[in-house]
């Protein structure tokens, strides 16, 4: 029988549908850690993002923080630090709460940058106070980029998550992770399926949710290269 | 430090992988986008699908695609050629959006006016579009360098030996030191791949030195 079937028929296992170690509960706690991470990332990355991105102060600081975070390897920093604080739920998620940080920092400040300064200054003329300008003008005319901040988070937290099930995080990586040990080819292969198909959903509903950010009758911004 | 220079060719020979396995794909991926991102800037209605496209590829996290792989092209689960294929395909991705609007970018006068002056449209590519394009391709280069030298290490929990290999060996003995040993390296080959490939850009496209810093290729 080829992988192909195979993988059929682990899906269609009645087992993998039911208890805890089944698909739906694995799916479900893969979007817990997603949710959680992303909403405490966001908290702490969104506002030093508008901070930074209003004022301009600090603006090379967090270039060079967020290029400097893309290039430490996930699996690198948790196997670092479950070695360290141990193993349990708690340092593996303020492990993928760091790493969501740098895109939702980079979105913000970038959409707040791209903002054109006429209209922060026309909005200022008007005599707008700084924090009217920065919530009446500012926020909504970078909302597109701040939830394509987001949208980087949430799926490279999916990703991490997954590679966290090798550290002993649960999620749909499990499945992946004890194939891989166990050497049961359909269940890696169903389970890698799973996480790449809950990948492009949230894509696909942070499209949609994009465009419902874009403001109606805004002039076109040109696509930053 | 007593382990890394007890295990010095060990460790060695695991970055030679590791920088053979992230440039490999980083080139392939290169070679590849670059006249895919221009036909894309020639052709306005083919860009949205072929970024779109890429766009979707660069969304499979990248350890179900390991996975995956070897049953769609038919290699073994420890092939490194699953890995490079992997990354070539993530740094396409990336590269036809940075490709394509580095293309674009070029001003149609300029295309106009080689034309004039008599340039083929095959000489036009290489000797006006390229070189203009440059900055843009450079910028999109140096994120997929760094991001491909980081992700190369997933491929140790299918087995695939590189830096990331002290990772999970480190893991399973519970050595700390071992794992520091391993990020430290993967964060050199990203700098010392990103540097070489600053100075590339200065001395290949010497009037971009001032533009290049300022962009992020998001």
């Amino acid at each position: 029988m080829s992988i192909v079937d195979e993988t059929w028929q682990w899906f269609r296992a009645p087992e993998q549908w039911t208890g805890a170690s089944g698909i739906p509960s694995r799916l479900l706690e893969h979007l817990g850690y997603t949710g959680l991470t992303v909403a405490v990332s966001a908290l702490i990355a969104i506002p030093i993002g508008l901070w930074v991105g209003h004022t301009g102060r600090l603006r090379g600081l967090a270039v060079v923080l967020s290029g400097a975070l893309r290039a430490l390897p996930t699996l690198g920093v948790l196997t670092y630090v479950v070695l360290l604080s141990g193993l349990g739920l708690t340092p593996i998620t303020v492990a993928l709460t760091v790493l969501a940080i740098p895109p939702l920092l980079a979105g913000t400040y970038a959409g707040l940058e791209a903002v054109d300064r006429a209209t922060i200054d026309a909005a200022r003329g008007m005599g707008m106070s700084e924090w009217q300008v920065l919530t009446k003008v500012e926020i909504p005319l970078a909302l597109p980029l701040i939830v394509g901040g987001l949208r980087s988070a949430t799926l490279q937290v999916v990703a991490t998550a997954t590679v966290a099930a090798y550290v002993g995080l649960g999620g749909l990586g499990r499945f992946i992770i004890d194939g891989i040990a166990l050497r049961d080819d359909p269940r890696m292969v169903g389970g890698s399926i799973a996480v790449v198909v809950l990948a492009l959903v949230l894509d696909a509903l942070f499209v949609l949710l994009q465009k419902a950010a874009t403001p109606s009758r805004a002039p076109k911004v040109p696509s930053r290269p | 430090m007593s382990w890394l220079s007890a295990n010095r060719d060990y460790v060695l020979d695991l970055a030679l992988t590791h920088l053979w396995l992230s440039v490999l794909p980083v080139v392939i991926g290169f070679v590849l986008a670059v006249p895919v991102g221009w036909y894309a800037s020639r052709h306005p209605r083919l860009r949205g699908p072929l970024l779109g496209a890429g766009g979707i590829l660069y969304t499979i996290p990248s350890l179900p695609l390991f996975v995956i792989l070897p049953p769609i092209i038919g290699t073994g689960y420890l092939d490194p050629l699953n890995v490079v294929i992997a990354l070539s395909a993530y740094a396409v991705a990336l590269m036809v959006r940075s490709a394509a609007d580095g293309f674009t970018s070029v001003s149609p006068s300029v295309l106009d006016s080689s034309t004039a002056s008599g340039y083929s449209s095959l000489q036009r590519a290489f000797r006006v579009e390229l070189p203009l394009a440059g900055p843009v391709l450079l910028a999109g280069l140096r994120v997929v360098t760094v991001s491909t030298v980081s992700l190369v290490s997933v491929g140790a929990l299918i087995g695939v030996n590189s830096l990331g290999s002290l990772f999970t060996d480190g893991f399973r003995r519970d050595f700390t030191t071992e794992i520091v040993v391993g990020v430290v390296g993967i964060v050199i080959i990203a700098l010392v791949l990103d540097g070489l490939l600053v100075l590339i850009g200065r001395l290949a496209l010497p009037w971009a030195a001032t533009a290049r810093t300022a962009r992020s290729a998001s």
